[in-house]
């Protein structure tokens, strides 16, 4: 499954950082950040519950770029 | 603007106010420290709490990071040497103005580049009582009626039932000449309904829609990453590391070897401030952002001038382009058949028209279509009786009690009718009324009009060779090919043989050259996969031209081939040029803040204002109506 959920974050580094930081998050089988549209495609292992998973992967991306935000 | 950034401007003014004006104040040693700090922590202090935070969460290495080390180093040495606090306010300060423009400039071009792409309808008339609502237009079924005013757009794809207007369809084919339609003819949503009102029958879901279609792939085209993007991206992992590190070497390696090795002072404050010179130069941010910005300009103006690219990695793949295999049918030929001449003929033209369409009236093949629309008016089948086709030759029928036989050269030899051959390329239809010769007809496809013109353009612009595969019969193939100027045909060959070919020529070309296909989508799906990249032509309604290719010309015009390639190399260029204007000014600057020639002004040259220029020079890629 995959969804796309509108993210907030500065620079363009840090939308990097994000997207290693969700696909590293277990239940996340891939993710692609857009820095230029602001919006993370996440695609999901399958039978995860994606409001979960996505709870981790903001838990991941905050550690890693502070000043960002997952719209879930 | 929006709050963060305001909130950001304030910030900086205030510090740079306070800083300039604490110069002239008669403050002397601790209380001069402590005025000094003001200022520095009203610009710097999110940037010291990132930081922290990034120790905390063992995610050391960012820009933060490098700032607040740097900073902190630089009022520990004025402090120190009760020297000037200027330059680590002033450091942070330039930082904090470079990150402000950064925001700025992304924002207002991500704005300008979705105001470019706003072709999404928000809504939909539909008439009740009399009265014309609102609604959703995701809540419109298929096969309901809708109404667009003048100045409106057409939300959904559909049929007009009633009334007739000009339709302005620049946004998405980036053509200003308008389209008419009429009642019975189909519309596409994402026009703009120009001049009179119009009723629409409508034909699908509005998430099926032509317009919902192509936002979805503009706004998921930018997620598929170039081969520059993802060099970036590694080399930003590599490279933050790798400059702390060289840094903290620089801090402690020579003082060390001055001490230890040559027997002379060590100067310590020299060459840690050395190493923070090293830190400030080093953050990748102008890479990091202008490159992907580059790409997103790139698309979008691409889409401005109706082409669609749907990732920049296809943006580089058509950079490269050296090679363009064409389909003919639809592609450079309009691929509807059309009676392009009539020779020998005894009766006037129309009147063998007449015969043959008649003749031919029971058939459906295209041929008897092409000859029904040459004719024009309504077919009276009860002229027509007896009819008897001869499987693959022709037919023989009565017209108006006459014995008309329409077909080719075979049926003329069973007949035992006298034909005269034609030297024109096409189907050619014999004609004999009673028995007796009296004519023939020729049907063509048509070349476009740009055809020729557009071949040129591709060859102006760098691509070396230029196939043409096709279905058709050898004569026809070679004639198109050689009056457009096409260096290789393949003619004669069946779906599976286009494949083959494009991979014997995939094979053949040296790899760094690219192949492009180009089809109209319609039955070339396969080969358009398995070219480098495939580029559907006429996407305008057609669903399988937007799923299948990599790129899609939003209408019929072969020029914009051309056109599309030129966009991606300008782009390319730039994002080359931001690569090596910024990695050679980082490289320079870091070798002469080592060997201590450079300051941390130059430094923060290096980082900002190097930052300013790639982000400038990547909103040029948005410009295309020149090329």
């Amino acid at each position: 499954m995959k969804k796309t959920y509108k993210i907030e974050v500065d620079c363009a580094n840090c939308a990097n950082k994000m997207e290693d930081a969700a696909k590293k998050t277990t239940g996340v089988k891939n993710a692609v950040v857009n820095f230029m549209t602001l919006k993370m495609s996440v695609e999901f292992e399958e039978g995860q519950d994606p409001k979960e998973v996505m709870q981790k992967v903001r838990a991941n991306c905050k550690k890693v770029e502070d000043d960002c935000e997952i719209f879930i | 603007m929006n709050k963060k950034q305001k909130k950001m401007l304030a910030r900086i003014i205030i510090s740079a106010i306070l800083m300039v004006a604490i110069n002239f104040l008669p403050v002397k040693g601790i209380v001069r420290f402590i005025c000094y700090l003001v200022p520095y922590l009203i610009i710097g202090y999110d940037i010291l709490l990132k930081a922290w935070k990034g120790i905390k969460n063992r995610q050391m290495f960012d820009e933060s990071f490098l700032m607040a080390i740097a900073t902190i180093g630089a009022m520990a040495l004025a402090v120190y040497k009760d020297g000037d606090y200027t330059e680590a306010i002033a450091v942070m300060l330039f930082y904090q103005i470079g990150e402000w423009f950064q925001s700025y400039a992304v924002g207002k071009s991500r704005k300008n580049i979705s105001e470019l792409m706003d072709i999404r309808p928000d809504y939909a008339n539909i008439e009740q009582n009399g009265k014309l609502e609102q609604v959703d237009p995701d809540e419109v079924e298929i096969g309901s009626i809708i109404i667009v005013q003048p100045g409106e757009k057409v939300p959904i794809d559909g049929i007009v039932i009633e009334g007739n207007s000009s339709l302005n369809t620049s946004a998405l084919t980036g053509e200003s000449m308008p389209r008419e339609v009429s009642a019975g003819e189909e519309i596409i949503s994402g026009c703009i309904n120009m001049t009179g009102r119009i009723k629409i029958q409508t034909t699908k879901e509005f998430g099926e829609s032509t317009v919902s279609k192509i936002l979805d792939l503009v706004e998921n085209a930018s997620s598929r990453k170039s081969k520059s993007e993802d060099f970036i991206s590694k080399f930003a992992r590599v490279y933050t590391p790798l400059v702390c590190y060289s840094a903290l070497a620089l801090a402690i390696l020579p003082p060390l070897v001055r001490i230890i090795i040559l027997g002379i002072p060590a100067e310590w404050g020299e060459w840690i401030y050395r190493a923070l010179t090293f830190l400030v130069i080093s953050c990748p941010c102008a890479l990091v952002v202008s490159i992907p910005l580059s790409f997103f300009a790139g698309i979008g103006g691409a889409s401005k001038a109706g082409v669609l690219v749907k990732g920049s990695n296809y943006l580089e793949t058509l950079s490269q382009t050296k090679y363009v295999v064409f389909d003919k049918t639809g592609t450079l030929t309009q691929g509807v058949f059309e009676v392009n001449g009539i020779h020998h003929n005894q009766l006037e033209n129309e009147k063998l028209v007449e015969y043959a369409a008649l003749a031919e009236s029971a058939s459906s093949h295209p041929i008897s279509k092409s000859l029904q629309r040459a004719y024009g008016k309504e077919l009276d089948l009860s002229r027509v009786a007896e009819v008897q086709e001869i499987s693959g030759n022709g037919v023989i029928a009565k017209v108006d009690g006459k014995e008309v036989a329409a077909g080719n050269s075979k049926l003329m030899k069973y007949l035992g009718v006298e034909y005269k051959d034609c030297h024109c390329v096409g189907t050619i239809i014999h004609i004999a009324i009673d028995r007796e010769y009296s004519g023939h007809i020729v049907i063509s496809d048509r070349v476009k009009e740009n055809s020729k013109a557009a071949i040129r353009a591709l060859k102006a612009s760098g691509v070396e060779k230029t196939v043409m595969l096709t279905g058709d019969a050898k004569a026809i193939a070679e004639q198109v090919a050689s009056s457009l100027g096409i260096d290789k045909v393949y003619s004669e060959l069946l779906p599976a043989g286009k494949v083959s070919k494009v991979e014997e020529l995939l094979k053949e070309k040296p790899a760094k050259a690219k192949l492009a296909f180009v089809g109209d989508g319609i039955n070339d799906a396969p080969v358009l996969s398995r070219a480098d990249i495939g580029i559907a032509m006429g996407a305008m309604g057609s669903d399988a031209a937007i799923e299948a290719a990599d790129v899609v010309l939003m209408d019929d015009d072969p020029m914009k081939i051309a056109k599309a390639i030129r966009i991606s190399r300008k782009c390319l260029r730039i994002v080359y040029e931001n690569i090596w204007f910024a990695i050679g000014i980082k490289v320079l600057c870091l070798a002469l803040g080592a060997l201590g020639i450079a300051n941390m002004w130059l430094a923060v040259f290096a980082d900002v204002g190097v930052m300013v220029l790639a982000v400038l020079n990547a909103i040029r890629a948005l410009f295309v109506k020149k090329l």
